[in-house]
């Protein structure tokens, strides 16, 4: 099947304290999962490669290495682990944003996957390097479920930008 | 003419190219974590971070610990009771033996003081409460509630009610992190109750522990209980570790293949109590100091310096 862009909707300019506030949510979601649910994907590994898909400009690797220190600093892992995924993430994420946003959502999804998948091995790369156990299968479950909640996601972030359908000068909102 | 040779000014302020920037990150953090994982020289790079990140973590978990806390105020009166009553059982079991300990403890300081031999460590140290477990998945540490503001350094081993669960391995100010006996670089030193026999043991990760270096004909049982040593100086002796689940001896290998478990509940997280740093250090015998003193002298004038590092490091503890 030929891909069009018949899909996109032409959307409102982002606005900045919204893409930021996500930012944060992401950052509070990773802190209240608990240990016990590796399965459990990396949120702002999600949000971060959204915005560095859909606003590069704004987001970008300078973003994913302070967050990637910040992860490093609560998850107590090597500090730089999360850092240098995120970086690379974020790179990859904004290279490919041109080709990711020709496609339609479900295709998307499958663009992300394997970036996400990329920052969960060079994690586990770094660690096996240090001398650290496996962590388990579970634990690269994490970017198949993200990679499944990137439509809905897609839905949800983009929300502020939509223009109503129906365009009706009176109305007041 | 002067302007000819000038660049336009550029339309768009883009900033480094993308791929430069994507190199000095990488640089950057590989530079990080082979520095904190070598070194472990940017504890205070880290430390800084944690005093913003710290307020948030806890502010997040909040609302699981509240639902925790209802669950436990909600439950059931005579389930209290019947805790209540196993508790008070308990404690009456231990009684004949807890009431005649000081008197034993003292009799033990005489006996040994009439023997000359040096009088055992008492334990103290405090009781902490544990937040919660790392997500880091590639190691097993807890999150303990007391850190720098209370004076916990690292280092201090730590025990809950049945046996040692770990040591804390990084303060920040208002946290400590323990790493458990059960985490794949955590090693204890300890010693079979049954027969003496010394060594030392590792973690496997998934709650379990391997006696390594025992010959395949090494004195071990199924069951038998291992207690630290205190040959490391950091633990006190005596505390138990593990018990011997499985041996398997092969003799296709040099050592039997010891399979432990926890003494004590190292997974399920309550309070634990963080002993204070061992103070004293038994003194090395005689003869060690004396080559040592030897060894020193020699190195005065140039000759062959003999490995007697591990010597000294022992001793500085």
């Amino acid at each position: 099947m030929q891909p069009t862009f018949t899909s996109s909707r032409i959307l409102l300019p982002v606005k900045p304290w919204f893409v930021y506030t996500t930012l944060f949510l992401g950052l509070m979601l990773n802190f209240l999962v608990p240990a016990s649910w590796a399965a459990v994907p990396d949120w702002i590994a999600l949000v971060l490669c959204f915005w560095s898909v859909r606003e590069f400009r704004r987001i970008g690797m300078g973003w994913a290495f302070m967050l990637g220190l910040v992860m490093d600093v609560a998850n107590s892992a090597a500090l730089g682990q999360h850092a240098l995924a995120y970086v690379v993430l974020a790179y990859l994420a904004s290279t490919l944003s041109r080709r990711i946003l020709w496609f339609p959502l479900a295709q998307q999804a499958l663009h992300i996957l394997p970036l996400l998948l990329i920052a969960q091995i060079i994690q586990a790369l770094i660690r096996l390097a240090a001398g650290s156990g496996m962590p388990g299968w579970t634990y690269f479950a994490g970017p198949f479920i993200a990679a499944v909640l990137w439509v809905p996601f897609t839905y949800l972030l983009l929300l502020p930008q939509y223009r109503p359908a129906e365009q009706d000068p009176n109305r007041p909102i | 003419m002067p302007g000819i040779d000038q660049a336009p000014p550029p339309f768009f302020k883009r900033g480094p190219a993308p791929l430069a920037l994507l190199s000095f990150y990488v640089a950057a953090s590989i530079a990080l974590f082979v520095v904190d994982l070598k070194y472990h020289s940017v504890d205070l790079l880290r430390q800084a971070i944690a005093i913003v990140v710290d307020p948030l973590q806890r502010l997040a978990q909040t609302p699981a610990a509240s639902i925790g806390a209802l669950a436990e105020y909600a439950r059931g009166m005579d389930q209290l009771q019947q805790e209540n009553a196993q508790l008070r059982r308990a404690r009456l079991d231990i009684a004949p033996s807890l009431a005649r300990l000081l008197h034993l403890e003292a009799e033990n300081d005489r006996l040994r003081r009439l023997l000359d031999m040096k009088e055992r460590e008492k334990a103290s140290g405090q009781i902490a409460r544990i937040l919660f477990a790392t997500r880091d998945p590639f190691s097993r540490r807890i999150v303990a509630d007391k850190g720098g503001q209370v004076g916990i350094v690292a280092g201090q081993p730590v025990i809950d009610g049945s046996g040692v669960v770990g040591q804390v391995t990084r303060v920040s100010l208002l946290h400590s992190e323990i790493t458990l006996i059960t985490d794949k670089n955590q090693i204890v030193p300890v010693q079979v109750v049954r027969n003496g026999l010394r060594s030392v043991v590792y973690g496997l990760g998934g709650g379990q522990l391997e006696l390594r270096y025992l010959p395949a004909n090494a004195d071990i049982k199924e069951g038998d209980l291992l207690v630290t040593s205190g040959l490391d100086g950091i633990f006190l002796s005596g505390f138990p570790v593990a018990r011997v689940k499985r041996v398997e001896r092969d003799s296709a290998y040099a050592f039997a293949r010891i399979v432990c478990e926890p003494v004590a509940a190292v997974e399920n997280f309550t309070d634990v109590f963080i002993l204070s740093p061992a103070t004293q250090t038994t003194p090395l015998p005689k003869e060690l100091t004396d080559q040592i003193e030897r060894k020193a002298e020699k190195r005065e004038d140039p000759g062959p310096s003999a490995p007697d590092k591990p010597i000294k490091k022992s001793k500085g503890r």
